[in-house]
């Protein structure tokens, strides 16, 4: 990949201008999104409990985030005395500036059909439509998304307070097991796009919806992703993290003022940023049909529409499914989750494999069977063997 | 697809429609024997029904209601009878609205009316005195700054409901009875209370009187 095209004749005065521009546009599409995502929820949410949800503040109740907001900033800001006054309050930066980095790698529009490579012409320069195409871009969500654990575990612990506690140490135990599954979900697209790039990755699934990676991977990277990911956002079903019927708040139990409207902000604005990074790792991005007119315009409208449909998804899972027992959750990641994308990876990498040095199909996937054979039943006996185990020391117990 | 049916359901609910009433913009009719805050009522030629006889301030459980009587002067009389109401007070803060002194009334002069919607800014204000607790000329609990009320309110707030016997005939006891006079419009009574004569249903002695008879 060439990157992107703005810095290929040098940087100039113009240049920095865009990408001012751009980083403008992108924080404030994020944060307005994200005051409408937490409108988008809580009337979804109460639709689909047959309730009317906020219908006060402005039409629809539209401005409720908005007064929400200002009474967050008039709220008195306290700290327990137990807490560690640095980490405390540096906790809910981290939260929000990890949900505020990982968006920036998002290419939100661009034509990907045909000869054009996803740039748009602005001021007579080509370039992106999207903050950063740093060669390492998937790497970079993942290590947003890592650290913003960081967020959490460090709130948790700074609070002095139990709840808080209990919840952050939660929360890094689920964060690091789905982690796994997530990360290797990813791997696959990275291996079929041959590229760490989000704009490659979106490059190479352009030509149609069959080279979308959700259906050229098989559902199956998709699915584990979707699940992980909501695992990852700590969102219901597994919102161990602040299960409110165990411990009061989770980590953020003690904050209040703004250091807890950060942190809601930064909750709701992983869950666009996740939205949109499945679009992009799974959904073709921006690829859609050119309707009429307006070639750079249509692209974004697709994008805001399928991240739409996700976080529709993500709304639609949280009035539906209980939340789960703290190991059942340990249960589905490691046991179910981590085995079937570790052979999906395995079969997929066979796959390639397979086309770059013309191996024998059936030798191939022979070997692929009986690999995966002896895999399965090792991996159900050693699972056999742990329940064993384990129901041996509940009898002792 | 047993995992995937609840998605079904919460999705479905998105098209039913919503039982909400919003409710300080649009208020549902309440049921007839609402208790709500008391009235003090008057009769049609504007004399006060309260002859300051403190029943029902004997028989509150909430000791919220202060009532001393006075004579009335001959020249100006308050009431139809000797005495009349001097000072009448409720304490909404103890009030629990169990309308037992609606029952003890004797004259029917303490009924509650259909209005809750009330928040005071300080104690005095939940104190109602006679001057707020009286009904206006026209019959209708008189507005409180303090008081929400929606326009057209006060149409359906009468409270003229008893439990019990009014004008303590035994042979009324337990059951549901009102005069068709007192309040705000008038009611149709329930059966046994009006004509005992023509309701064939009733169990009352054929020669007791028409209860609404007795109060004239």
């Amino acid at each position: 990949m060439t990157g992107d095209p703005l810095f290929l004749d040098g940087v100039d005065l113009a240049d920095i201008g865009i990408m001012a521009a751009k980083v403008l546009i992108a924080f404030t599409f994020l944060l307005v999104a994200t005051m409408f995502m937490v409108w988008f929820e809580r009337k979804l949410i109460s639709d689909m409990q047959n309730r009317i949800g906020p219908n006060v503040a402005g039409p629809w109740g539209l401005l409720q985030t908005f007064a929400d907001g200002v009474k967050f900033f008039f709220k008195e800001d306290l700290r327990p005395e137990n807490a560690d006054p640095l980490v405390f309050r540096l906790a809910p930066y981290i939260a929000a500036v990890t949900a505020f980095l990982s968006f920036a790698v998002v290419p939100i529009g661009g034509s990907f059909d045909g000869d054009s490579s996803g740039t748009v012409t602005i001021f007579g320069r080509e370039t992106y439509l999207q903050v950063a195409d740093p060669p390492i871009g998937i790497l970079l969500l993942l290590a947003m998304s890592s650290i913003a654990v960081y967020g959490v575990m460090l709130a948790g612990w700074a609070s002095g307070s139990k709840y808080p506690l209990i919840g952050s140490v939660r929360a890094s135990a689920q964060a690091i097991s789905y982690e796994a599954a997530l990360g290797m979900a990813t791997v696959v697209v990275v291996i079929l796009a041959g590229t760490l790039s989000t704009h490659g990755i979106v490059a190479a699934q352009s030509g149609g919806i069959t080279r979308w990676f959700v259906v050229s991977s098989g559902i199956v990277p998709f699915i584990v992703f979707l699940i992980a990911a909501t695992a990852e956002l700590n969102r219901p079903p597994f919102d161990l993290v602040e299960a409110e019927q165990e411990l009061v708040g989770g980590f953020h139990t003690e904050y209040s003022s703004i250091r807890f409207a950060l942190f809601f902000l930064a909750e709701f604005m992983n869950v666009i940023t996740m939205s949109a990074i499945m679009v992009t790792l799974f959904f073709g991005g921006p690829a859609g049909p050119i309707l009429f007119g307006m070639t750079w315009f249509w692209p974004t409208i697709w994008f805001l529409l399928k991240v739409l449909a996700f976080l529709f998804v993500f709304v639609w899972f949280r009035a539906t499914l209980p939340r789960l027992r703290y190991d059942q959750l340990m249960h589905l990641g490691w046991k179910l989750l981590i085995p079937l994308i570790l052979f999906w990876l395995m079969f997929i990498s066979l796959k390639e494999l397979r086309a770059a040095h013309d191996w024998n199909w059936f030798a191939t996937y022979g070997a692929a069977f009986v690999a995966l054979a002896i895999g399965t039943s090792l991996l159900l006996a050693g699972l056999r063997a742990g329940d064993r185990a384990f129901q041996d020391e509940l009898e002792e117990a | 697809m047993g995992y995937l049916d609840g998605f079904k359901v919460t999705f479905m609910k998105l098209f039913e429609e919503r039982v909400t009433t919003e409710y300080p913009k649009e208020k549902r009719p309440k049921p007839p024997r609402f208790h709500g805050r008391h009235v003090l009522n008057r009769y049609e030629d504007g004399m006060e029904k309260c002859i300051g006889c403190e029943l029902c301030a004997g028989v509150c459980p909430a000791r919220c209601i202060y009532v001393r009587g006075a004579d009335n002067s001959e020249s100006d009389p308050v009431s139809p009878g000797e005495r009349y109401g001097y000072v009448y007070e409720i304490n909404y803060l103890r009030c629990i609205h169990c309308d037992l002194c609606v029952e003890a009334c004797p004259t029917e002069a303490i009924t509650e009316s259909k209005l809750f919607e009330f928040s005071f800014a300080n104690r005095s204000d939940a104190i109602y005195t006679k001057n707020e607790l009286v009904v206006g000329d026209d019959g209708l609990p008189q507005r409180q700054p303090w008081e929400l009320w929606h326009e057209g309110d006060d149409l359906t707030t009468s409270g003229w409901m008893r439990a019990t016997a009014s004008a303590g005939n035994p042979d009324y006891q337990n059951r549901v009875g009102w005069s068709g006079e007192l309040g705000y419009g008038t009611r149709n009574p329930e059966i046994g209370q009006h004509d005992l004569a023509k309701d064939e249903k009733s169990e009352m002695p054929s020669e007791e009187h028409d209860q609404s008879e007795d109060l004239h």
